[in-house]
């Protein structure tokens, strides 16, 4: 068996044992009734999207002082899987907020903060296939994730720092803020298989981009030939 | 259980938008290869 094919197995597995706890350890809660076990999918989705473009941020850091390639892959790859979470996030969100809030969507600081951090990471791809040569794409899109990672603290202080719609902090939120024991444990257990899935996807979009650099390097000595 | 097809709603569309992704990766990695392959044979051809 293929190393890779192992890894999405055992993410699949994983997968399917965070949906059992969220749908059947989890308690029901008592206010929102069994809509509420959404969070177990968008709350990990969206810490896990931050994570991905924190990597996105190191990589891009890394590439504009050392530039080497390497870096920029792992920046590209980091920022479309990021973005995939984060797409998940948006809309996951809104499915759970029309039966708890009688809305889809608000413009309050965290949606709309996130709602901005999809667009500047959309952007970042785009600038990607705007620009031919290599090097000044890799720099440009590195200090473009730079300046775009600048929305990720203000996604997750949002809800700290300004009175929102959207719910206050259930994990680092204070003293008084939080889940009920259970909730919480199985809270953190589904994010588990979303890391073990960002990690994947992230090896698989790497390899995509130094196959692609390959290829670059394969027909610029065709060319030179 | 009132609300219970907005859970199946989200599972069903996050991992549709992960599984999908997935699969976007490994054709354009499948492609890729296949380019490269194409390219490496050419040059040899023509060494």
């Amino acid at each position: 068996m293929k190393k890779s094919s192992l890894g999405g197995a055992v993410v699949m597995v994983l997968l399917a044992a965070a949906a059992y706890a969220a749908f059947f350890i989890a308690p029901t809660d008592s206010r929102q009734g069994v809509v509420y076990r959404i969070i177990f999918l968008h709350v990990p989705s969206a810490e896990t999207g931050l994570v991905s473009f924190f990597i996105c941020f190191i990589a891009n850091l890394a590439y504009v002082f050392k530039r080497q390639p390497k870096w920029d892959w792992m920046g590209i790859a980091a920022a479309e899987v990021g973005l995939a979470f984060t797409t998940v996030c948006l809309i996951t969100g809104p499915i759970w907020a029309k039966p708890v809030w009688g809305i889809w969507w608000t413009w309050d600081a965290r949606l709309t903060s996130t709602a901005v951090l999809w667009l500047l990471y959309v952007a970042y791809l785009l600038l990607r296939t705007l620009i031919e040569e290599p090097d000044r794409r890799a720099l440009l899109s590195a200090l473009f994730g730079i300046f775009a990672f600048i929305d990720v603290p203000l996604v997750f202080g949002s809800i700290r720092w300004w009175r929102t719609q959207h719910p206050q902090p259930v994990i680092m939120g204070g003293p008084g803020s939080g889940l009920e024991p259970t909730m919480r444990a199985v809270l953190f257990f589904c994010w588990v298989p979303m890391l073990a899935l960002m990690v994947l996807l992230m090896h698989s979009r790497y390899r995509l981009e130094a196959m692609r650099g390959d290829l670059d390097l394969v027909r610029r000595e065709a060319e030179a030939a | 259980m009132k609300n219970l097809n907005s859970v199946f709603a989200a599972y069903l569309i996050a991992w549709g938008v992960f599984f999908v992704y997935y699969l976007t990766v490994a054709r354009r990695a499948a492609a890729l290869k296949e380019d490269l392959e194409r390219l490496k044979s050419s040059l040899n051809r023509g060494k």
